[in-house]
């Protein structure tokens, strides 16, 4: 933890400026003691848990007990090597503990950039890869691929629009994906109502986009007017009450509208007449796989194309500096809202497929956790950055499967909160950033512009360091 | 009207609901008053407080059940532990999601998202270490009806919490108006730069704030758990509620926040009567919306020393 103004004023034969302050000021000595405090917080993450009856079991399971000298040695090694590395890089440089991990992808991507050959190849070798290696997986892997990793790279990818292209916070997503599964039971005639008339679920598909972008515009419009912020806890809010009102939908002034908590089950699996073809996608997981595969390829086409276009580079400048886009005739609200509505009507079509591949929907599958864990995958894997996002959404979906029985599942919430707040200390541009988004983070860092649509930046924050 | 056949006692209930609305709000009106950034961990500190209170009070109940002067002295109690909770807690959050990027100057989405994770942290570890099941608060006192108000009984539970809101409520309305700290507060508010030009130490005053907002999203935390039960996710609901009030009345505005609390609190007493009970969460909500498009800057107008 440096002392900015201190650094900033010293010259290079300054050493003994700095050794002169008191012990408890030392940078050293602040960061063992700031890793020591992170060591006790791991410790008690892992640790046993409590229960209502028990409620210092898990305290004094993890800090009084042997186990604990395990994280605070590790803490002191961490400190040490930090301080020996601060030492050898004499404060140049980047000091990101991230950076040594993810500068390796980054350099094959700056190459890529230069040779659209290498860049070919390497497209080539993921799409060979995306398509043979999920064929040797077992059908409980190719199950989570579909239902854990491909709706939700999905559903980030449309997050993606929203968090990392305009720069807005948007907390009730899953609404949006709510929204296309319950569209998507009613049109199938899976709901206690009758709907007009019954479709499949390849054609409830615009119906369901065109339900999910009127929600959007309809939420987003009073709300986009003001400051950015307050779009976050209307959206939270948001979340909550599709959530609510599909458990009490039962009793919808005395009508079965949702089927409460019990929800919709039944929903047929889609299946393609057309032009001679007949296709029926059944239980089997990979045939899900492949058509999941191939939209999401296809969005992957259209939001780089929607990024370069018109539209992005007016996100761009919303987000850069919303006062100068908006005198430059930028209008900026229209693009927030675009961009919102864009991100909510993804989220309804990953919806329908949602709902006809499992089948089954009820209001758990739509809890507030699951907007919190789209966006966790954004920010993880790289705000505004496609290849980023992706891999996040993949990465998150997949290790807790992997870690299935050594955490439990309901802790793994604990871990995503850490990470969204070390993400968020050391390295906000994500895992696989957009270089356009890291270097306004860092230029907002310095003062110049902002990188999102939050509105003008306060004084407070912008100052008080 | 649905609601006029029990006027009063939807008055009643509304107004103490309502005054724990304002605790909680104040939390959110004053560091958005000094950073413009809402606190989305502010629900994990109200949980806290619950929790503290919570487990001071079955520690001093034990298996008694007190009355008469030991009642008032561990209801006291569980509102200090429950406030200590809260200040420690948001204390905590200030150091670890909020400094870091304070100092690097961090674009506020950022704020946003470290809090969001720093909610998400707290939840879910204090449903770790202390399960996931309501717990209710032990027997303090006997909860009955003290006295009749325009005949609505008014319970124990109503007065407690009402009376415990008003003390806290009129302290730190003296408090921002008349003390050197709240001095600090509102000029820091006001112009952050120039207050620190002016000698006012903005790390201290932030600290200091969230810890105010802390004490007294904690004592709401332990009062909401006297009636409700404690949770993990308890704070959730009402998290967002006491934001609507605090936006209701005028984010950044104290005398705002109390007034939009008591608002929220009473409208969505009545219009539960008018509607099915289940939805009345959805009544904030709307409420918050419809604030939101008719008078952003709500009733009393955005100011902690401020006038945007």
């Amino acid at each position: 933890m440096s002392n900015p103004t201190l650094e900033r004023n010293e010259t290079p034969g300054s050493e003994p400026e700095v050794a002169r302050l008191p012990w408890h000021r030392n940078e050293d000595v602040r960061r063992l003691g700031a890793l020591l405090l992170v060591g006790l917080a791991v410790a008690l993450m892992t640790g046993p848990s409590g229960n209502r009856d028990h409620p210092t079991t898990g305290f004094s399971g993890s800090w009084f007990h042997p186990r604990v000298l395990v994280f605070l040695l590790a803490a002191v090694v961490i400190a040490g090597l930090m301080s020996l590395y601060d030492r050898a890089r004499a404060g140049a440089g980047n000091r990101n503990p991230l950076a040594p991990i993810a500068a390796p992808i980054t350099a094959v991507r700056d190459r890529m950039t230069s040779q659209p050959l290498l860049r070919y190849g390497v497209y080539a070798a993921i799409l060979l890869f995306a398509v043979f290696y999920p064929q040797s997986l077992s059908p409980f892997w190719q199950r989570v691929l579909v239902d854990q990793i491909g709706i939700y790279v999905l559903l980030a990818l449309g997050l993606n629009i929203v968090v990392g292209l305009a720069g807005l916070l948007d907390l009730g997503y899953i609404a949006f994906f709510a929204i296309g599964s319950y569209t998507t039971a009613y049109f199938t005639g899976k709901l206690p109502v009758t709907p007009p008339f019954t479709l499949t679920p390849f054609e409830v598909v615009p119906i369901a986009i065109l339900a999910t972008l009127l929600a959007g515009v309809l939420l987003g419009g009073p709300t986009l007017r003001l400051r950015g912020d307050y779009l976050a806890i209307v959206t939270l809010g948001f979340g909550e009450i599709v959530r609510i009102l599909a458990v009490n939908g039962d009793a919808f002034f005395g009508h079965n509208v949702t089927n409460g908590p019990r929800g919709a089950f039944g929903i047929p699996h889609p299946a393609v007449h057309l032009l001679g073809i007949n296709y029926e996608w059944t239980l089997s997981s990979l045939p899900y796989y492949y058509l999941l595969l191939v939209l999401v390829i296809a969005l992957l086409i259209a939001f780089n194309r929607l990024e370069n276009s018109r539209v992005g580079r007016a996100w761009t400048a919303i987000r850069e500096d919303e006062v100068a886009a908006a005198a430059s005739g930028v209008p900026t609200v229209k693009y927030k809202l675009m961009a919102f509505a864009i991100g909510a009507s993804t989220s309804g079509f990953a919806g329908v497929l949602y709902a006809s591949k499992v089948g089954f929907i009820s209001p758990d599958n739509f809890l507030l956790l699951f907007s919190i864990l789209v966006l966790t995958m954004v920010i993880f894997g790289g705000m505004g950055s496609l290849p980023g996002v992706v891999l996040g959404a993949a990465v998150l979906q997949w290790l807790p499967q992997e870690l299935r029985g050594k955490v439990p599942a309901e802790d793994r919430y604990i871990y995503f909160g850490a990470l969204l707040i070390l993400m968020m200390i050391f390295r906000p541009q994500g895992l696989l950033p957009s270089r356009r988004r890291s270097r306004e983070i860092k230029l907002s860092e310095e003062g110049i512009g902002g990188a999102d649509s939050l509105g003008s930046a306060s004084g407070a924050s912008g100052s008080a360091s | 009207m649905c609601f006029t056949s029990q006027f009063w006692q939807l008055t009643v209930a509304g107004l103490a609901i309502g005054s724990l609305y304002a605790l909680i709000a104040l939390g959110y009106t004053l560091v958005y008053g000094v950073l413009q950034l809402i606190n989305f961990a502010h629900s994990e500190v109200f949980m806290a407080g619950g929790f503290g209170g919570l487990f001071l009070v079955r520690a001093l109940v034990g298996s008694s059940s007190p009355s008469g002067a030991a009642s008032v002295l561990i209801t006291t109690a569980g509102i200090l532990g429950g406030a200590a909770a809260g200040a420690v807690t948001a204390f905590v959050l200030e150091r670890t999601a909020y400094r870091p990027l304070r100092r690097r100057g961090a674009p506020r989405l950022a704020y946003l998202i470290s809090a969001i994770g720093a909610s998400l942290f707290l939840m879910n570890l204090a449903g770790k270490e202390f399960g996931r099941l309501a717990i209710p608060m032990p027997q303090i006192y006997q909860s009955g009806t003290v006295f009749k108000l325009f005949g609505a009984p008014v319970s124990t539970n109503q007065l407690v919490i009402a009376g415990a809101g008003v003390v806290m409520l009129i302290g730190l309305d003296r408090l921002v108006a008349k003390t050197r700290l709240g001095q600090g507060i509102r000029a820091v508010a006001q112009d952050a730069e120039t207050a620190s030009l002016m000698g006012v130490d903005i790390n201290k005053v932030i600290t200091m704030t969230f810890i105010i907002g802390g004490l007294l999203g904690g004592a709401a935390g332990f009062l909401y758990g006297l009636v409700f039960n404690v949770q993990f996710n308890m704070g959730f609901l009402p998290g967002i509620k006491a934001f609507t009030a605090a936006v209701l009345g005028g984010i950044g505005n104290v005398r705002g926040a109390v007034l939009g609390g008591l608002v929220l609190g009473l409208v969505e007493n009545y219009g539960v009567a008018c509607a099915n009970s289940s939805y009345r969460d959805i009544i904030a909500f709307m409420i918050l919306v419809l604030v939101l498009l008719v008078r952003p800057s709500g009733i009393l107008g955005e100011r902690l020393g401020r006038s945007a």
